[in-house]
């Protein structure tokens, strides 16, 4: 393990904001082609309707416009529709044409596209192209959708259902409710988000004909994904011919690691047209087209015996899925969903049972967190409603239930087996920082004044970087889980590592370089981290998940030994000395027990180059190709709390204090974690008390803009009090696991308790996301009847 | 976001910009401070023809004293109004409410007369300038014509401005001694306009009877409004907190209150009350301490 080493656990600032944060950075926008068009998509106004007609010629007579395509175009260019990258059984899969064709299923969703010589002509004649439609009734609402006599959206999806899921065992839980001394239910609804990462999607294709080669530069979390589902089961291009860069991304959330109809378009389009073709969502656009997340209703029911220990969990989940499916959408509300149900709790038995529905809008796919968020929101109410009825203390009914810190590996009833953990230190350290006793005293104290504070917790766990490739083929993943890392050693011995990871805010040129220069004993600036481009690196899964460090990290680890025992193969002839008794530290090769006779890694380098004198039979070079397949997910956790006051008058709530202690193994850079964490936590909060996206009955998005839909501000919030325990993962060499979701996961349930909990004279036991002052006003006025 | 085509004209002076105005009059749009033409522009909800940019045009923008009256010109930004000393002095619920708008980015670009031109139902200064009993200056092809504020607010994002007309400039009566205001807000989470918004300023005498009360309410109706009924129950009364609740209680009399994603009727109601005794009660603290 590289813990001990100086730059591994060091608060090294980001080498890449100098760049970004001066409007330096390349973004797909940024990149400029000659003789560039402009791709405008004409989209449908309505959630659900049959396109009767469209009338593309007055668009194309307008003025600068190059072609204007239909989804018939595309059928007769034998372009296929995009598919699905997760497949579960009896799956229903309707088409998905990259443009609407007989019928539109959501608003917003694409039928026309105008290429013209500039973005101004194409939004002009945009609005030129009219399409006669017969609007259908629409169905928002997952559970209206299932009712018999529901508008359907597809003849391949009967009564909207697209799969029946479930995990666990049915008849074992069923008896521990019936040997329960406490059970308490709640329906919860998990809210539909709109990611809104701050740099729009975008792609820019440019064809060459000469040579047939597609480039292709799109906002992708995933650049080598992209490059496959494009390459083998959309346009039938050959893969080696396509090029897909994914420069600097301003944040993805999620939201980009799917592959969209848009960047499908344009690259039909540029090999049609021989011509680059460019879009660049609007942001109005990427509120309608971007995948949104969450979107559950769920029946809850937690079992209990008289002494607070859980016996067993039962959950009906609906998982609204949106109008198509969109790249891993089965796989959110399923196996991210269902398989953290046991949290961090001894549960001996769970049941879950989730239906995956089509409805007339937005599709929904992973989105932080991604299904982690809703099972911890779940479990936390799940255990404070609990601890309510049984009269017990939340932290104390939570303690009660920990898996103890002996029983790890620990097999959980809902298939996932947990690396490493120790719960009770972070809970203990998060009531330490909080002083929690005397903020109880406190409270009491302040009811008396007709004041509400509530302390609000949440002891979740996460599961980062899903694993191995083999149990997820058998899972359904149209794709492997490992991840890729080339090592690239220059004859100076300056180092470049090509990552298959992909950052879009994590911050990699940092962290990876830290990764790299410890191992090598070589400083900082002479490692240079590369990714995002599929004809540089090697076969990469990219970012979600937060696997970047526990499996990325993993394989530019292994490339780094390979790097590292080559090297001291040739150190070793130079030095004329045996392999075995060589030593590799602070840069430098030498004989065990004599530091002064060495050989410098950039001497080596420059021999591999040289090979004027190389072991007999050893290649010249010095590189190394590794890729990483997990045994096993990271299971980082931790105990947050928040900390509200409640202005009973009008339902507002103050967030007055926010603790944070998380676990993720082993830290490579405290400062981009702490970021992380700061950043998780700000979008959980706001799940819990501000965003949600909101349609009408007809199907319309009433929360399209940044007016309506609310993000958090940063005067919203307190500062927030972290700090971390350590337990690390045995799963990968450095010991780490994943940080970059843990916020978000934890923090809607921390504040939803404390809301409740500052509600609770009122007799007030749940309220449904988000919790607008509205809701929790007319709570206080029912509750008052 | 791109806005259809439009023609651009930078008039340099007020009658030049009437006589452009006068000639595209429905085809044509004044712009200001633009943070809430431009959006609407880029959305393609507003396609003016022609754009006409008020922002060439000297001496629109500044804050005096004139004639017992503070004077503030229509391109004055919200920044400008936020930071004035004098305002401070004379007048500080502007700057209060001034410095609610928004974010700073936007304070810096827009205007008070944007923002009242525009009318927006959930602005901040309509509220404001209702209570302080504000004449709204505005020149025409037949000269200029003095509103009152009362007067100026029509309907939804309409007033009583022409076609024609440029509104050049705000005056405000300095209060009488012993006046204090307060303007309260409960601001939208997103857009942070006014879900509801209370601007309340009262008048006492030496004997602490109140001499004078006007409230602006803006955010739950079609327009901003004053609420007549609370400002006629609290005068001559001695404001106690029972007076101030009571006179809150009649804040929206009269008021048609939108429902929207905030809250219906009935929670904006309440708010607007809850918001109006807020506004009183710092109003009252201020008009005893002043």
């Amino acid at each position: 393990m590289a813990t001990t080493t100086k730059l591994f656990g060091s608060r090294i600032k980001r080498r890449e904001d100098p760049r970004l944060i001066t409007g330096k950075g390349n973004f797909v926008d940024d990149v400029k082609l000659p003789g560039t068009t402009s791709a405008a998509f004409v989209r449908s106004p309505h959630a659900h309707a049959r396109i009767r007609a469209i009338n593309t010629a007055p668009a194309k007579a307008a003025p600068g416009v190059v072609a204007v395509y239909t989804g018939k175009d595309l059928v007769e260019g034998k372009v296929g529709g995009l598919p699905c990258g997760w497949l579960l059984p009896d799956i229903k899969l309707p088409p998905h044409p990259p443009l609407a064709v007989d019928k539109v299923h959501h608003m917003g969703e694409a039928v026309a596209v105008v290429i013209a010589e500039n973005p101004y002509a194409a939004k002009d004649a945009a609005e030129l192209v009219e399409v006669d439609y017969e609007v259908l009734p629409a169905v928002t609402d997952g559970e209206k959708a299932l009712q018999s006599g529901a508008p359907v959206l597809h003849d391949q999806a009967p009564g909207n259902l697209c799969f029946s899921w479930t995990i666990g065992d049915k008849d074992k839980t069923e008896v521990a409710f019936k040997d329960a001394a406490q059970v308490v239910k709640q329906r919860l609804i998990n809210q539909r988000l709109i990611p809104n990462a701050i740099e729009p999607r975008a792609s820019l294709a440019s064809f060459n004909p000469a040579t047939n080669d597609l480039t292709l530069w799109v906002t992708s979390q995933n650049p080598h994904v992209h490059r496959l589902l494009m390459a083998a089961f959309v346009l039938g291009m050959p893969e080696h011919k396509v090029r897909v860069i994914s420069p600097d991304v301003g944040g993805g959330f999620g939201s980009k690691i799917f592959l969209y109809p848009e960047e499908v378009i344009v690259s039909w389009a540029s090999k049609t047209l021989g011509r680059p073709v460019r879009w660049t969502a609007e942001r109005r656009e990427s509120f309608l087209t971007d995948a949104h997340g969450r979107d559950h209703i769920t029946e809850a029911e937690m079992a209990f015996d008289k002494d607070g220990k859980i016996l067993g969990l039962r959950v009906k989940t609906n998982a609204n899925l949106g109008a198509y499916l969109s790249t891993f959408a089965p796989l959110i509300p399923t196996y991210l969903y269902g398989t953290l149900l046991s949290g961090l709790y001894e549960i001996p038995t769970i049941w879950c049972e989730v239906s995956g529905v089509f409805t007339n809008t937005t599709p929904v796919d992973a989105y932080r967190g991604a299904g982690r968020p809703e099972a911890t929101y779940l479990l936390e109410r799940m255990v404070d409603l609990g601890a309510r009825a049984l009269g017990m203390d939340p932290a104390e009914l939570r303690r009660r239930n920990f898996i103890p810190a002996d029983k790890f590996p620990y097999q959980t009833p809902v298939a996932f087996v947990y690396d490493s953990g120790n719960y009770g230190p972070a809970l203990d350290r998060a009531l330490q920082i909080l002083d929690y006793q005397t903020l109880r005293q406190e409270q009491e104290r302040l009811r008396k004044e007709g004041r509400y504070t509530g302390i609000g917790f949440s002891t979740y766990i996460e599961a980062c970087g899903p694993a191995p490739s083999q149990v997820a083929g058998a899972l359904g993943a149209q794709a492997g889980l490992y991840e890729s890392a080339h090592v690239r050693v220059h004859p100076t011995g300056k180092v470049s590592v090509y990552t298959g990871s992909h950052a879009h805010g994590q911050g990699h040129e940092t962290t990876f370089a830290q990764l790299a220069a410890d191992e090598l004993g070589v400083p900082l600036e002479d490692i240079e981290i590369v990714h995002g481009d599929t004809g540089q690196i090697p076969f990469g899964m990219g970012t979600y998940g937060s696997r970047s460090a526990a499996v990325g990290g993993a394989a530019i680890h292994m490339s780094l030994q390979k790097i590292k025992e080559k090297g001291k193969k040739i150190a070793a002839h130079l030095l004329e000395a045996a392999e075995a008794d060589m030593v590799y530290e602070g840069g430098k090769y030498f004989v065990k027990g004599s530091p002064d006779r060495a050989k410098t890694f950039q001497e080596v380098s420059l021999m591999a180059y040289l090979a004027h004198n190389l072991p007999k039979g050893l290649e010249p070079g010095l590189e190394a190709t590794s890729f990483f397949d997990p045994p096993n997910f990271t299971f980082p956790f931790g105990a947050h709390i928040a900390v509200v006051e409640v202005d009973p008058d009008t339902g507002t709530v103050k967030i007055l204090r926010y603790v944070a202690v998380d676990d993720v193994g082993n830290v490579i850079n405290p400062m981009i974690v702490d970021g992380m964490v700061h950043g998780g936590i700000t979008q959980g909060v706001a799940q819990a008390l501000w965003e949600g996206a909101v349609y009408d009955e007809n199907g319309q998005l009433l929360t399209g803009t940044m007016m309506e839909y609310a993000l958090p501000k940063a005067d919203n919030l307190p500062s927030f009090e972290t700090d971390r325990t350590v337990t690390p993962s045995p799963v990968n060499p450095m010991g780490v696991k994943g940080a970059g979701e843990t916020g978000t996961i934890a923090a809607t349930a921390a504040v939803a308790n404390a809301v409740m909990d500052a509600l609770a004279p009122f007799g007030i036991t749940h309220i449904d996301l988000p919790l607008t002052p509205t809701r929790i006003w007319q709570a206080i006025q029912a509750a008052a009847k | 976001m791109y806005p259809a085509t439009f023609e651009y004209h930078t008039p340099g002076s007020v009658n030049e910009a009437v006589s452009l105005l006068d000639r595209y009059k429905d085809e044509a749009k004044l712009l200001a401070g633009g943070h809430s033409l431009i959006p609407i522009m880029k959305l393609r909800l507003a396609q003016p023809k022609h754009l006409i940019d008020l922002r060439k045009i000297q001496g629109l923008s500044g804050i005096r004293e004139a004639g017992g009256a503070i004077v503030i010109g229509a391109l004055t930004t919200h920044w400008m109004v936020e930071s004035s000393d004098l305002l401070k002095q004379t007048l500080p619920i502007l700057p209060e409410a001034a410095g609610q708008i928004g974010d700073m980015q936007v304070r810096n670009m827009g205007t008070i007369g944007g923002s009242l031109a525009h009318a927006d139902p959930a602005a901040d200064l309509p509220a404001v300038i209702l209570a302080l009993g504000a004449e709204l200056k505005a020149m025409g092809p037949k000269g200029e014509r003095t509103t009152k504020a009362e007067d100026f607010f029509v309907d939804l994002l309409t007033t009583a401005l022409q076609p024609n007309e440029v509104l050049t400039e705000i005056r405000i009566p300095l209060p009488l001694p012993k006046t204090g205001g307060a303007y309260e807000k409960y601001p939208h989470p997103a857009s942070r306009y006014a879900v509801v918004g209370v601007a309340a300023l009262l008048t006492v005498d030496r004997r602490d009877t109140v001499q004078s009360a006007s409230i602006g309410i803006t955010g739950i109706g079609s327009k901003a409004t004053r609420a007549r009924a609370a400002e006629q129950y609290l005068i001559g009364k001695a404001p106690d907190n029972d007076a101030l609740k009571t006179a809150a209680e009649r804040a929206t009399e009269g008021i048609s209150i939108r429902a929207d994603l905030q809250g219906s009727a009935e929670y904006k109601a309440h708010l607007a009350k809850v918001y109006t005794r807020r506004a009183l009660t710092r109003a009252l603290e201020r008009a005893r301490a002043a």
